[in-house]
């Protein structure tokens, strides 16, 4: 097979015609090209919409209350209610498998009104109450100080941290910010950290600019007794929260006395399904990505069968005279068969350099012009790489095969009488 | 050499079917000079065919040097052609995009041998035929009696029993037809055997012997005195 001669009339025969050949390496060059684009594009687009959930854990449900629709055990129904923190233990007991379930307060903000004060800064931003959880829960880490623990908890401690984005709002450049006090609604707390968004695009600048206070602390100082406002529950990795739901919202129907049949009472989001959602989405348009790119590949490579058989056609005699000096019939048939699967493996591999390329022009580009939404870092796997190699062989092996059989169907006496 | 016993062939048009061959007997010694001749449609060269392998008779025997040639595979007979015989074809029959040496070299070439052992040869058999110089040229740079000097020294590099000629001057004009015959002479006298298929008369008086094949039979076969073309060639 790695014959000089053989290569040597590979080559000749391939450039005997340069147009000819060209045309038809076109078609599987812009087969595989189109593939590659296709793949990357989708690669880029589900890097982008991915990002959203970097750091999130994405196994989590958010669980609010609402109001009732049905009347329950002598209760009326249009009842206002709360979760209260004893739901919490509750659910842990109840609901096996669960790795986080995050209480949470918060104060409703009005825009404009400023509800952060410190020295002659002020701003309105949203202030939560947490437990020291919520930080494997957002995706965000600390970057100055530390976060809430606890002692926190236990103590009441009028500690908070703040989003990196309203110390730059607030405070001077050089200014430390451990130790001061932000006045929140009227209280005075020490910030003893600083966060930062793991996610640098979109909302990210919004997330940043957020206070976290201990649950209790918060409970306290705002008057919410043992209310939660809503959780945040994570189940343990290689368990679906989408399955464990059901069961959590039975659980605090029964523990708030909400009639099991009332759908509306209380409210949640599954942003496991949303995850999965997106993630099938992506799955449904890689195969469409590789569908249409075949195709466009196989057309291709019946370009090439078609130029095959073309030039077997024109080399009948030849095929003849080889057959009379006494070549192999099997010769013959692998000749034509490197012939079709050099051309298509050598159009293949432009396509994908061209692929390649065209790939690190997009990233150079978005590097340029910044972050653009929804769509990060274009690439294809060298899995896929290797797989569309061993496509373009195998296409090029079948592209082959009937012009192959064809060149030696001829017998060689009649081969030779041809002109 | 070549022993051949009551062969017979037909084709088959249409409806009709043309007996061509109607009981060949035919045998030949290493070393002879055959030239067959016979008109048109006379089956000369449905016989050259068939003892070159291109064809197969309907029924009779076909032995060369001593091996029965029946019911050959393609691949069988690629192989037996590539070893026990040499092709001449009236049209040449080269490759037009191989080089003069090149296309010396493609029997040897399927038969495996080595790359460099394969040029050697070659270019040894050029110089035999008196185109060294021309061995880097294609065919279409070359002149006809030139064409058929390559195509003589391609059917002898792979050191056939038999050599094969379907009207090597055929295409031709006479002074390079004498040339291309004094070299057929020449390999003869090598003790190569070698048959040829012609129709000129003259041609054929430069071989040993002549049969004539008539409708498809032989009418003649004699030993002549061979007339050697080395003198019209100056």
């Amino acid at each position: 097979m790695f014959n000089r001669d053989r290569w040597k009339e590979i080559l000749e025969v391939l450039t005997k015609n340069w147009f000819r050949t060209l045309l038809t390496a076109f078609g599987v060059f812009w087969g595989i090209l189109i593939l590659i684009i296709l793949l990357s594009a989708g690669k880029g687009l589900e890097n982008g919409i991915k990002q959203d959930f970097s750091g999130v854990a994405t196994n989590t449900m958010f669980m609010w209350t609402q109001t009732t629709t049905m009347a329950y055990q002598g209760l009326p129904e249009g009842r206002n209610f709360n979760f209260k923190l004893g739901d919490v233990g509750l659910i842990k007991d109840n609901v096996p498998n669960l790795r986080i379930v995050s209480p949470r307060n918060g104060l409703r903000n009005q825009q404009g009104v400023d509800n952060v004060f410190y020295k002659n800064e002020s701003g309105s931003y949203r202030v939560f109450g947490d437990y020291p959880e919520i930080i494997f829960q957002n995706s965000m880490y600390v970057n100055h100080g530390r976060f809430l623990n606890y002692d926190d908890i236990k103590e009441r401690r009028k500690v908070i941290v703040i989003g990196d984005g309203i110390r730059k709002d607030l405070y001077k450049e050089t200014e430390e910010v451990l130790g001061t006090y932000l006045k929140i609604q009227g209280v005075n707390f020490m910030v003893v950290g600083t966060y930062k968004e793991k996610s640098s695009n979109g909302n990210g600048e919004n997330a940043e600019r957020q206070i976290y206070i201990p649950f209790t602390t918060f409970s306290q100082a705002f008057n919410r007794a043992d209310n939660v406002g809503w959780m945040a529950i994570t189940a343990k990795d290689g368990f679906s929260i989408s399955q464990l739901l059901p069961k959590v919202v039975s659980t605090v129907k029964e523990s708030r006395k909400v009639n099991p049949k009332d759908e509306r009472a209380i409210g949640y989001f599954d942003l496991y399904e949303q995850f999965n959602r997106v993630e099938s989405l992506f799955a449904a348009m890689r195969w469409i990505a590789i569908i249409v790119g075949t195709l466009v590949l196989i057309s291709g490579v019946i370009g090439v069968s078609n130029i095959m058989l073309i030039v077997v056609k024109e080399r009948t005699k030849e095929i003849g005279i080889r057959r009379a000096l006494g070549e192999d019939p099997w010769s013959i048939k692998k000749q034509i068969l490197m012939e079709s699967i050099f051309l298509t493996i050598i159009s293949g591999m432009t396509g994908i350099i061209f692929g390649a390329l065209f790939i690190y022009g997009m990233n150079a580009l978005l590097d340029s012009i910044g972050p653009v939404d929804m769509f990060l870092n274009p690439s294809v796997s060298v899995g896929v790489v290797l797989m569309a190699l061993a496509v373009l062989i195998i296409s090029g092996l079948f592209a082959g095969f009937i012009p192959a059989q064809s060149a030696i169907k001829v017998k060689p006496i009649d081969a030779l009488r041809t002109e | 050499m070549i022993e051949i016993k009551d062969l017979h062939k037909s084709y088959k048009m249409g409806s009709n079917s043309l007996h061509v061959l109607k009981g060949i007997n035919f045998s030949c010694e290493a070393g002879e000079l055959v030239a067959i001749m016979g008109s048109s449609g006379s089956g000369k060269s449905t016989l050259l065919n068939i003892l070159g392998m291109l064809d197969e008779a309907d029924s009779g025997s076909y032995t060369l040097d001593g091996v029965p040639i029946k019911n050959l595979s393609e691949t069988k007979a690629a192989q037996y052609r590539n070893k026990f015989l040499g092709f001449v074809f009236q049209s040449f029959n080269l490759i037009n995009y191989k080089s003069a040496l090149e296309n010396v070299a493609l029997p040897l070439y399927y038969q495996k041998v080595a790359r460099k052992e394969r040029q050697e040869k070659s270019l040894q058999y050029l110089e035999r035929v008196g185109l060294k110089e021309w061995a880097t040229h294609l065919p279409s740079e070359l002149s006809g009696g030139q064409k058929q000097r390559v195509a003589i020294a391609r059917a002898m590099a792979a050191e056939p029993k038999v050599l094969l000629a379907d009207e090597p001057t055929g295409a031709l004009d006479s002074k390079t037809s004498y040339e291309v015959m004094d070299l057929i002479q020449k390999i003869n006298d090598e003790g190569n055997t070698i048959l040829v298929v012609t129709h000129e008369p003259d041609i054929a008086e430069m071989c040993k012997r002549v049969i004539h094949l008539k409708d498809g039979v032989i009418v003649e076969d004699k030993q002549v005195e061979q007339v050697r073309a080395a003198q019209y060639v100056q």
